[in-house]
């Protein structure tokens, strides 16, 4: 950095700024985090002091545990989000490169066609959707879940990707066509790559929402078999008791994969083997 | 054996023609280099030799063969690209194996050829380097060693210097005059740097417009010019252009005379203030504003001291004007 715009006082203020963010950002977590360790009147009495050996308990994770699938709602939702990521990628991707690459008629057209599903929320088909399911037999099912989710993360993937992949050489793509590569392997090899930031970001953006969510599986897929984590843990949230402390154990599980899956994308946000290929 | 031969070729992009009915045959191992003002259709030209773009209409011939609907990479061609273009993930050596391993080449073929080449372009320290690691002069030989190693028939260069530093540009292009030297396919070079045109080709293709305005040697371009557009755009500074009547000729309407060709004498034909001097050591510029309201630029060789607002005497010798009629063509 340019030694005029690291001065101690704005260096000092810029660290404030972030630390106060970071906190912020946070402290939700923290409190989840820590009030999940801790007996039920504990968590009332005290919700932000940590657990100490009279108010420390596991009784959330072993109420967790005992009741209900645990570990297979946990799966479900690890199969439909990883799943509903890879076809979004893969499809995005593809719809994005022959967006980006080829001059067709209504090219622009179908780029805007697809971009729509940006501003109209698919909750507003949803009785559409379920009646779709049903008629095709999909009802309780993960694939339903993820069919869903590829559609909902489609338009942005799309949009985002072929931003991204206008940016890529032409020259790069020609000179791959000119030593014999087919237009799957421009795809595959030299454009995928480059774009991997963006994909890593399209991923990101899905993940969370698609994680978290509660509308879908409660529609489509509320069986026993098919739940997802979010879904399973609303059984300790009744209409007038609710037992926090499973409630809080089960929120605390369910964001170390998520955690994981950050932590793999951001890898590649950062990763810059795209420097030197052209200029 | 022609190595090239181009019939008539039109490319339009959707209502706009940006080439028209090109004609042009590039022998085997000649070096024919296409200059034109920015947006002249010589990048699109050189597009639809390799075939990256599809001809409109016309046929084009590569080494006796018809590949107007080949794709590039059966032409027996190779591009080297302005912005180079080398495959990141790959290393230097990667980026030279990979048209060869697409063609299912031997290994053995391959290795010799990626050494052949990494000899000549003295790039065998950087084999296992990526392009990354490299200095853009270094980029631009790994480019061309790529090129090499297809032994195309046929090598075709986009504006690979424009990206280069002006020192790293004469020795790159010093480097490509020798690599042509060495091997003998014949090249095609697109540039807007006549520099590069004049020093680099046996033939220059000037373009405008999409269309040829001329087809010759660099000193035919540069003695004869068949019309004002390549006069002006050949040369620099630029040919200067007056009313020829107005100085007592009644040959053509406009009569051109290069820079270098005035001389300031005690007593001349022509007569003017100067308005502004260039001092580049080996050669003196001049701006002239002639008393009948015509600017002229000299081009003196050596060091001259004059000042603003001195008032001198211009003539030229005859048999170096150049007479062009109203439209610009060449009136001989």
């Amino acid at each position: 950095m340019n030694k005029a715009r690291r001065n101690l006082p704005n260096t000092i203020a810029a660290h404030a700024i972030l630390l106060t963010y970071t906190v912020i950002a946070l402290f939700p977590v923290f409190v989840i985090l820590i009030n999940s360790f801790k007996a039920r009147k504990a968590i009332f009495r005290h919700p932000l002091s940590f657990p100490n050996p009279e108010t420390f308990s596991t009784i959330g994770y072993e109420t967790v545990f005992k009741q209900g699938d645990f570990f297979l709602y946990f799966q479900n939702s690890m199969i439909v989000t990883v799943a509903s990521l890879f076809f979004i990628l893969l499809f995005g991707a593809m719809a994005a490169f022959a967006l980006a690459e080829y001059r067709f008629k209504g090219n622009t057209l179908m780029g805007l066609y697809l971009a729509l599903g940006i501003m109209i929320p698919i909750r507003i088909g949803t009785v559409a959707i379920l009646e779709m399911m049903v008629a095709s037999g999909l009802v309780n099912t993960l694939t339903a879940l993820i069919l869903v989710y590829t559609a909902q993360g489609l338009p942005l993937a799309v949009f985002i990707l072929s931003e991204f992949m206008k940016q890529v050489s032409d020259d790069l793509k020609n000179a791959g066509r000119i030593d014999g590569l087919s237009e799957y392997a421009i795809f595959g090899r030299l454009v995928l790559p480059l774009v991997r930031p963006a994909m890593a970001t399209v991923a990101v953006f899905n993940m969370i929402p698609i994680w978290n969510d509660l509308w879908f599986p409660l529609i489509l897929a509320p069986s026993e078999g098919t739940k997802t984590l979010t879904l399973g843990s609303q059984v300790f949230i009744g209409q007038f008791v609710t037992d926090w402390n499973a409630v809080l154990s089960a929120l605390s599980m369910a964001i170390i994969p998520v955690m994981l899956l950050y932590v793999v994308f951001s890898r590649q946000l950062i990763r810059g083997i795209t420097s030197g290929a052209v200029k | 054996m022609t190595a090239l031969h181009l019939q008539k070729v039109c490319k339009s992009f959707g209502t706009v023609k940006v080439l028209h009915d090109i004609d042009l045959t590039v022998e085997d191992g000649e070096f024919v280099v296409f200059v034109g003002p920015s947006g002249c259709g010589k990048s699109t030209l050189l597009r639809v030799i390799a075939g990256l773009e599809d001809a409109t209409s016309g046929t084009v011939e590569i080494a006796g063969r018809d590949v107007t609907t080949t794709p590039p990479a059966k032409r027996g061609i190779a591009m080297v690209f302005q912005s180079y273009a080398l495959y990141p993930h790959l290393t230097v050596r990667g980026n030279m194996e990979l048209g060869l391993k697409q063609a299912r080449m031997d290994k053995a073929e391959i290795a010799e050829r990626v050494a052949e080449a990494s000899r000549m372009l003295s790039l065998d320290d950087y084999l296992d380097r990526r392009p990354s690691e490299l200095s853009g002069g270094q980029r631009q030989r790994v480019a061309i060693g790529r090129a090499i190693t297809r032994e195309p028939e046929l090598f075709l260069f986009d504006e690979p210097l424009s990206n280069l530093d002006a020192a790293l540009r004469m020795n790159t292009r010093i480097e490509i005059a020798n690599l042509h030297r060495t091997i003998d396919s014949a090249m095609v070079y697109v540039t807007h740097d006549q520099i590069e045109a004049m020093t680099l080709a046996d033939r220059i293709v000037v373009l405008r417009d999409g269309r040829v305005e001329q087809i010759g040697t660099p000193m035919d371009i540069y003695n004869d010019p068949d019309n004002q557009f390549v006069a002006s755009f050949i040369g620099s500074p630029a040919m200067n252009f007056v009313k020829a009547a107005a100085y007592g000729f009644d040959k053509g309407a406009v009569l051109g005379i290069r820079p270098e060709y005035l001389t300031v004498v005690d007593s001349g034909r022509l007569s003017g203030v100067v308005t502004h001097i260039e001092r580049l050591g080996a050669e003196t510029n001049l701006l002239v504003a002639l008393d009948t309201d015509d600017t002229l630029t000299l081009r003196l060789f050596g060091q001259y001291a004059f000042d603003v607002d001195q008032h001198v005497e211009i003539d030229f010798d005859d048999d170096k004007a150049l007479f062009f009629d109203e439209n610009g063509q060449r009136v001989r």
